[in-house]
């Protein structure tokens, strides 16, 4: 195994926000490093044996959590999941109060996934161990936004320059967040597009350009990013119902026609086949939805690594 | 034995600004105002407060204040926000009736000036409920509550949805000399807002209150005024869409007056970054855009009053996620020092801005207070202008800490201040007696 000695000097990941281009290409180079582990027989090396991974997940999470989940016990680290109902959370306990009873068993890393805005930061700053955002509210998904990054690269071979359009709930959505961060920093061009309930105030502070019809949006575009329309949350307001959502928003082959020619179609998962896209185009060879989810093991491995592997070596 | 304030920069919101003035207090009034070197303490005795290179104003009147008793002592009671008052300059604080239980009935409002008086501090006028448990369903007694020494009537952080309601509230609060007080916000528009919604809101990912949650309501209510001819006041105006609506019912005049808080002049939606809860305040903190505009509309008397929105919370509320902590910050020891920094960046005259601390929340809510002429109650503060300090969480004698001015360098605080005659607060104690 091949690990690059560059400088990751973070105790935490919080957000895109934090990470600098330098940072960024850091955890992209070192979880290519990484992938090969996971096509092994033995699929594990030993680096981050006796360090403690605790998954503390607020929220209901499928991949992300089973892809920390991975990606700790590829590294032999010890790794304990932890979630809402099985938490002291449902007895009254505050964050802070479950942060600090969590450091004192002294764990390394506690990846968390909430529903508020700003949790992590706010458990940062009374532990220890390094915190992980897996997701907070609809502010960042930082590692979601990575593993992207890693799908593009491992794709197009780079990221600057690239015409990338996101569709969806953009003002609801934490992917959408980091991506647009991690996206413009690494100097993509990017696009959003949706109805304008879905696109927040001011979203041209990050430096992206807003396209609000999606057939129009995906004009000549590298990458397409479909993001996940909350149908338990937000049918009520943002959009009439799910029939018209597909038809004036949905991704279909006819749109994806009107894209580059090796264009690629990434969601962050779980699809609502259909809604936010046919599954004509989901199942098409453009799709690269379940490399995404390939991609998020090396990734995060990536990041426990860097987080904790480093020190003391 | 008499009182004499020597050699101050007496501060009269009416008559402007007067140098070298030597106030002379009896039996709890101002009784002697003369050119200072002209008075002689002949044989009586006399307690001497040297004032040179001090303001001598009105005792501060805070028409917005939460003391949270009767009901949630633990952040702050009459008492503890009434020792924070005076420390601030204030001399009299209306108190909001979202307690527990709400002041809707004389047995809260008894309650709350029994508490005062046991207290002996700052002078306090409750604010009753316009509703029933601040439900929006049915109009408490206003006769009776006004009887039982309410001054104003306000359901404030639940503002009356129903305009039928509302429109006969300040009708009937108009027949009993009561004003209405309204906190003007839309809260189907607001519903799960913890923030302005903006361009910071889109860059932290924390669910926005638009401007026009606000501007709607107060809309409402200056429809409302003009229709009955009956007197609204709206509460902590945050937006500069507010500062124009009211600026236009003003000149078309119909009867509303305006209060903003300090840090609507004083700070924005940066604030927020980091998740800072302390600056999670409903209304939230807007735009720099906003703060300027409410600066402006202060400096043009469309905003009448400044008032604190004082809403203490304790660290159960603060220590917490963003979108689960409680809405507010404390107001009282940092109300002068900020509203001092429009004097220096020529916003307000000196008066001006007294005036709008003293003087109009007097005349608004119908008590007394506000002026400083002889004959009127000694209730009055000695401030220094160039004390220049930072904010300490260990100095703010509030029960709560829960401000978003800590840290932040302040300019000008109160020395000393006086209630009917008695020096109930001084800074130092430094001050000679004889």
């Amino acid at each position: 195994m091949e690990i690059q000695v560059r400088e990751f000097s973070h105790k935490d990941l919080l957000g895109m926000g934090q990470m600098s281009c330098e940072d960024i290409e850091l955890v992209l180079d070192t979880a290519k490093s990484l992938t090969e582990i996971s096509t092994r027989d033995i699929k594990k090396v030993p680096t981050l044996r006796g360090k403690a991974v605790i998954n503390f997940f607020q929220e209901p999470s499928t991949r992300t959590r089973t892809s920390f989940e991975i990606a700790g016990k590829r590294l032999s680290a010890d790794t304990f999941g932890l979630s809402a109902t099985t938490s002291s959370m449902v007895k009254g306990e505050t964050l802070i109060d479950t942060g600090r009873n969590l450091q004192a068993m002294n764990p390394d890393i506690i990846v968390l996934r909430h529903s508020s805005s700003g949790a992590p930061h706010l458990l940062a700053k009374h532990v220890k161990a390094g915190v992980i955002n897996a997701g907070d509210g609809i502010n960042e998904h930082p590692t979601q936004a990575l593993l992207d990054l890693f799908t593009i690269r491992e794709k197009k071979g780079r990221i600057k320059g690239l015409k990338v359009v996101i569709i969806g709930d953009i003002a609801h959505s934490r992917v959408a967040r980091s991506d647009i961060i991690g996206l413009t920093k690494m100097g993509a061009d990017v696009t959003v597009a949706g109805p304008p309930t879905m696109i927040p105030l001011g979203v041209e502070a990050f430096g992206v350009k807003v396209v609000h019809n999606p057939q129009e949006a995906v004009r000549e575009k590298d990458v397409i990013m479909l993001l996940r329309i909350q149908l338990e949350r937000q049918s009520k307001t943002l959009f009439p119902g799910v029939r018209e959502y597909a038809s004036f928003f949905g991704l279909g082959r006819d749109a994806l026609k009107k894209a580059k020619k090796d264009v690629i179609v990434m969601h962050p998962g779980p699809i609502n086949r259909g809604v936010e896209m046919t599954s004509e185009v989901a199942d098409s060879p453009c799709s690269v939805i379940l490399d995404q989810v390939a991609n998020g093991v090396a990734v995060r491995m990536a990041i426990l690594y860097l987080l904790i592997g480093g020190a003391g070596q | 034995m008499i009182t004499w304030i020597k050699a101050g920069t007496l501060i009269d919101p009416e008559r402007g600004a007067v140098k070298k003035r030597d106030l002379i207090v009896e039996k709890g009034k101002i009784s002697k105002i003369l050119p200072h070197g002209n008075f002689k303490a002949e044989n009586r005795r006399v307690q001497v407060i040297d004032a040179t290179n001090k303001l001598v104003a009105p005792g501060l009147i805070d028409m917005h204040t939460h003391l949270r008793e009767p009901g949630e002592e633990y952040k702050e009671t009459i008492a503890s926000g009434g020792r924070s008052g005076i420390a601030g300059g204030f001399t009299s604080l209306a108190c909001m009736p979202n307690t527990t239980p709400p002041n809707d009935s004389r047995s809260v409002t008894e309650f709350i000036l029994e508490q005062a008086k046991r207290s002996g501090l700052c002078n306090i006028y409750p604010i009753a409920a316009i509703t029933l448990g601040q439900q929006g369903k049915r109009l408490t007694e206003f006769g009776d509550l006004k009887d039982a020494g309410a001054v104003a009537l306000s359901d404030d952080g639940l503002p009356v949805t129903d305009s039928e309601l509302m429109r006969r509230a300040l009708e009937y609060a108009a027949y009993h000399g009561l004003t209405v007080i309204s906190h003007a916000e839309d809260r189907a528009l607001s519903r799960g807002g913890v923030m302005h919604e903006g361009v910071v809101s889109t860059l932290i990912g924390l669910p926005g209150i638009p401007a026009a949650s606000e501007e709607i309501m107060i809309w409402r209510e200056i429809c409302l005024a003009d229709l009955t001819r009956c007197p609204v006041h709206i509460a902590h105006v945050s937006t500069a869409g507010s500062v124009e609506l009211i600026r236009r019912a003003k000149e078309a005049q119909i009867p509303v007056t305006a209060e903003t808080a300090p840090h609507y002049f004083s700070l924005d939606h940066n604030e927020v970054f980091g998740f800072k809860t302390n600056a999670k305040i409903n209304p939230p903190l807007r735009t720099r855009e906003d703060v300027e505009a409410i600066q402006k509309g202060l400096a043009e008397d469309v905003i009448d009053a400044i008032a604190t929105d004082h809403a203490p919370h304790s660290p159960l509320e603060k220590e917490v996620e963003f979108d689960r902590a409680a809405f507010g910050a404390i107001g009282l020891e940092t109300a002068l020092p900020l509203t001092l920094a429009l004097v220096r960046n020529g916003t307000l005259e000196l008066p001006q801005a007294i005036k709008k601390l003293s003087t109009n929340p007097a005349s608004i809510l119908g008590i007394s207070g506000g002026s400083l002429g002889v004959g009127d109650s000694a209730d009055l503060v000695i401030i220094d202008p160039e004390s220049e300090y930072q904010l300490e969480e260990g100095d703010i004698l509030s029960k709560s800490k829960n401000s978003p001015f800590i840290g932040k360098t302040m300019k000008g605080r109160n020395d000393l201040t006086m209630i009917s005659g008695k020096v109930v607060w001084e800074r130092h104690g430094k001050y000679s007696r004889r």
